[in-house]
């Protein structure tokens, strides 16, 4: 297999898992198991997307100057801070905390 | 929260996690793709986890076959988004269906999935899901043409700019007692399955475990 070949299969698998969701019968979904849990399937994706993005690189955990842009963003939500602000504030605590040296 | 809203903060999402696509670009000629295969691998699988995993598997030496089978796994995931997106989106028919499908990943299944209402749960979708794609493919060029000169982009602190986000999306929903749990166990359970279990799966096994336990404090 040469890696264009590659990238074009591992492109249309990609996809291929993507579709498969939209594909999912409605009688499915709306069995009362998944209409009761869908919330809770919700809280725990974001969740996890939380976690994983910032306290792991790759399959390592890490703890770095992530987790502090973070806190300040829990902080400035807590505080009813726009969206937009509070996305921007993390990247420059991130930011500022790597110039000082603290990857 | 209404749609124009929902929009508003899509694209937000998008352009803070798209132009990561720099750092994508820049790994990927490092990598040994050409400029040309690093752009269609981000117009075609359009899935950063998968993408980086694809050239990380290239650049530590390995088979073609073994980056297809790390990258397909990587985005299992993405399966469950289609169909937990389902009452924000369907119908979808046609060209629809699979410009939705080619623009479900977290930013935008996290974008829409985060309202409590249909309409702006699918303005959120697709505003993300839209601007991810426009801003991930620019950067994934940009970052091919300056290859290795370009500074890392987490010098911007743009790798904390996504989860700053996600939690912001978290934050409405953690009202009731087993969303809180939910929360905390998911939290846990990613950090704790991450070492063990191959990349990009933790997160949906964790979000599982997640749910019985918010399920088990609700009865």
């Amino acid at each position: 297999m040469t890696w264009t070949i590659a990238l074009l299969v591992a492109s249309a698998l990609a996809f291929g898992l993507k579709l498969l969701g939209h594909l999912v019968p409605v009688a499915w979904l709306e069995h009362p198991l998944m209409v009761r849990t869908a919330d809770l399937v919700t809280v725990g994706l974001l969740a996890g997307m939380v976690a994983s993005q910032t306290f792991t690189t790759g399959t390592r955990v890490d703890v770095d100057a992530r987790m502090a842009a973070l806190a300040v963003a829990a902080v400035l939500f807590w505080r009813r801070v726009p969206f937009v602000i509070v996305v921007i504030a993390a990247a420059a605590v991130a930011a500022g905390l790597r110039a000082l040296g603290w990857s | 929260m209404g749609k124009a809203a929902a929009r508003r903060q899509g694209i937000s999402i998008g352009i803070a996690a798209g132009a990561y696509g720099i750092s994508f670009g820049a790994l990927a000629v490092t990598a040994g793709l050409h400029v040309w295969q690093a752009c269609v691998l981000s117009l075609l699988m359009f899935t950063s986890a998968s993408e980086f995993t694809f050239i990380g598997v290239m650049a530590a030496g390995g088979s073609p076959v073994a980056a297809v089978a790390t990258s397909t796994l990587v985005g299992v995931r993405h399966a469950s988004y289609g169909a937990l997106l389902a009452p924000f989106l369907r119908p979808l028919r046609g060209w629809r269906l699979f410009l939705a499908a080619q623009v479900t990943l977290d930013e935008s299944a996290a974008a829409g999935l985060a309202r409590h209402h249909h309409k702006s749960g699918r303005a959120g979708f697709w505003a993300a899901g839209i601007s991810v794609y426009v801003t991930w493919n620019i950067a994934t060029l940009a970052g091919a043409l300056a290859g290795a000169q370009i500074g890392h982009p987490s010098a911007w602190g743009l790798d904390a700019a996504a989860p700053a986000a996600f939690l912001g999306l978290l934050w409405t929903h953690l009202e009731k007692t087993g969303a809180k749990v939910a929360a905390v166990v998911a939290v846990g359970a990613t950090l704790a399955l991450t070492p063990v279990l191959p990349a990009g799966t933790a997160m949906l096994v964790a979000a599982l475990v997640a749910v019985l336990a918010g399920e088990a404090v609700r009865r």
